[in-house]
């Protein structure tokens, strides 16, 4: 029988030959992430209740990201219940102020093609840029994984979103997604496996096909998947396996689009579904421009922000919340951090920031922010009277020297 | 630990319908249309409903997440397509074993909430339901 490449991950994770889409089956997990809001904080309590273990140490990830950098007693509190928890718990994959869960995950190699993940985030899809089976899940879910290293699963179907051509210079892989969001609407993804396809995806770096994978929270698929090529193994720096649909595997949908054909795209205030071409949007003039969070602010993210900065000067509040310590190394070597800097930019601290509400740099009333992280829900990064625009880097970028909402390909270098 | 939970939940739909926590009552259920839930993977969401003392949800369909999170807390999440046919003040009984929901006028049925699950919502949860399972390991 033809299988989809969810379906092959599933069955391998699930020890079964074959699965059929819509049965019911139990698979084991390779790997279950955690990072300090919806982890350690939530289990602990729950695994003392129960008074059990977590079931091989080796195979959890716990990463803080959320309430870091500490800015009050409580969050002092959450991230010390972090750092003891993983000591008495005997986990040594952690990672302390090292970046946001979902860059710092495969970055230190836990990923790889095949795997059967969770995490204990909405945007653990991210995982399957990878062709990895990453999902996300509540913290209840999670202490039942921890206890017993399995997880039921709805064997999903497989929705095909297949890209022909090449995106043009100063498009990227987050208005692929907005262009997707926009079109099918929040739930659009059934729940179900999204498999992003086709020799426009095939040409995208690992960077921007997480931001697509992260984003199929927002399309509403359980998972967004690309099969593992020569890019995979690139970045992953090991040999891999590669996992693929089988050709002419039945699919629930399969979407067929031309990349090249694709404007900037430009979510508004209170949904990523609000997306349209970004020349909809010229008399909006934002006063603050946010380059964060994972779907924004890893290296090929600030390297585009990057390319349309050079040589110019942010007109707004311009904030960058770099999404990893080896992104910020990284581009502080090449020259990146630089131009950022020279266009004006104040840098915030690595972590989630202000696209998870955090720290002190939350939007104040009524501001008007262009950002490129993945939500923009009411109230989500600050004052419920905020309003929220969602872009790409480029697209925040050109936003930020022109002073309105701007299309970048007029000014990428 | 931020915030209690209970504080929370007084905060319940706020956006749509400011009243909610206030006129909601012990074993009322909430009814929804399309992607009912959808967001984050915090289980705060349904959490809040729970403490509210809501007794089941019914919608045309659940964001997966909030879905599994629902019933990982023993609150029950039932997928009727005909939700749009209940009002707001009718008098419901969900039969889950049947699939079946009674509205005064007519009877609706609804996705069967798969055995499994319903035993852990019957236990009141996964934890509860983790909890009586080690037990019985440790008897036996």
């Amino acid at each position: 029988m033809k299988q989809t490449l969810a379906q092959k991950l599933v069955a391998r994770a699930a020890r079964r030959g074959s699965v059929t889409p819509g049965e019911i089956v139990t698979c084991k997990v390779d790997l279950a992430m955690m990072h300090d809001s919806g982890g350690p904080r939530r289990v602990k309590p729950m695994l003392e209740r129960l008074g059990a273990k977590v079931w091989d140490p080796s195979k959890v990830v716990v990463i803080t990201d959320h309430y870091v950098p500490t800015y009050d007693d409580e969050s002092r509190r959450i991230i010390r219940i972090a750092r003891d928890w993983v000591r008495e718990a005997g986990i040594d994959n952690f990672y302390d102020e090292q970046g946001i869960c979902h860059v710092v995950l495969p970055e230190r190699g836990h990923l790889r093609p095949g795997m059967f993940a969770v995490g204990g985030d909405s945007h653990s899809p991210t995982g399957g840029a990878f062709a990895a089976y990453m999902f996300g899940v509540g913290a209840t879910e999670m202490l039942g994984v921890l206890v017993t290293g399995e997880i039921w699963l709805k064997v999903p179907h497989t929705i095909v979103m297949d890209f022909d051509g090449a995106l043009e210079r100063g498009v990227s892989a987050k208005d692929v997604m907005l262009f997707l969001i926009g079109r099918f609407g929040m739930d659009g993804g059934e729940y179900q496996a999204l498999e992003y396809r086709g020799p426009a995806i095939r040409r995208l770096s690992m960077h921007e096909r997480m931001t697509l994978c992260n984003m199929t929270a927002e399309l509403g698929g359980q998972t967004g998947l690309i099969a593992s090529d020569q890019v995979t193994e690139d970045y992953l720096k090991f040999a891999i396996e590669r996992w693929e649909s089988d050709t002419d595997a039945p699919v629930l949908a399969h979407h067929r689009f031309n990349a090249s054909e694709l404007a900037p795209q430009v979510a508004a205030p209170h949904s990523p579904a609000n997306s349209k071409a970004v020349g909809e949007f010229k008399e909006v003039r934002p006063t603050v421009a946010y380059i964060g969070a994972c779907t924004g602010a890893k290296l090929a993210d600030l390297r585009m922000a990057a390319s349309v900065l050079k040589g110019r000067k942010a007109r707004m509040r311009l904030m960058v919340a770099p999404a990893s310590a080896r992104d910020v190394q990284a581009a502080e070597q090449e020259g990146t951090l630089t131009v950022l800097r020279d266009a004006g930019a104040e840098f915030l601290g690595l972590g989630c920031g202000i696209c998870a509400g955090y720290g002190g740099s939350v939007l104040g009333d009524n501001v008007v922010a262009i950002s490129t992280t993945a939500r923009n829900f009411k109230g989500r990064m600050g004052a419920a009277s905020s309003q929220v625009y969602l872009a790409s880097p480029y697209t925040v970028a050109a936003t930020a020297v022109a002073g309105r909402i701007c299309d970048p390909r007029e000014l990428v270098h | 630990m931020k915030y209690s939970i209970e504080e929370i939940a007084q905060h319940c739909f706020e956006p749509l319908a400011p009243r909610f926590a206030k006129d909601v009552r012990p074993g009322d259920v909430v009814v929804g249309g399309r992607n009912f839930g959808a967001g984050s993977s915090r289980e705060q969401a349904p959490a809040a409903l729970k403490a509210l003392g809501v007794a089941a949800l019914i919608a045309e369909s659940f964001a997966g997440l909030f879905y599994r999170n629902a019933l990982n807390l023993g609150l029950p999440a039932v997928v009727c397509k005909d939700a749009k046919r209940i009002r707001q003040g009718d008098a419901l009984e969900i039969d889950f074993d049947q699939a079946v929901v009674t509205t005064p006028r007519e009877k609706l049925g609804f996705e069967p909430i798969p055995p499994h699950l319903m035993q852990m919502v019957r236990d009141g949860g996964l934890l509860p339901h983790l909890e009586k399972r080690l037990k019985c390991r440790t008897t036996s």
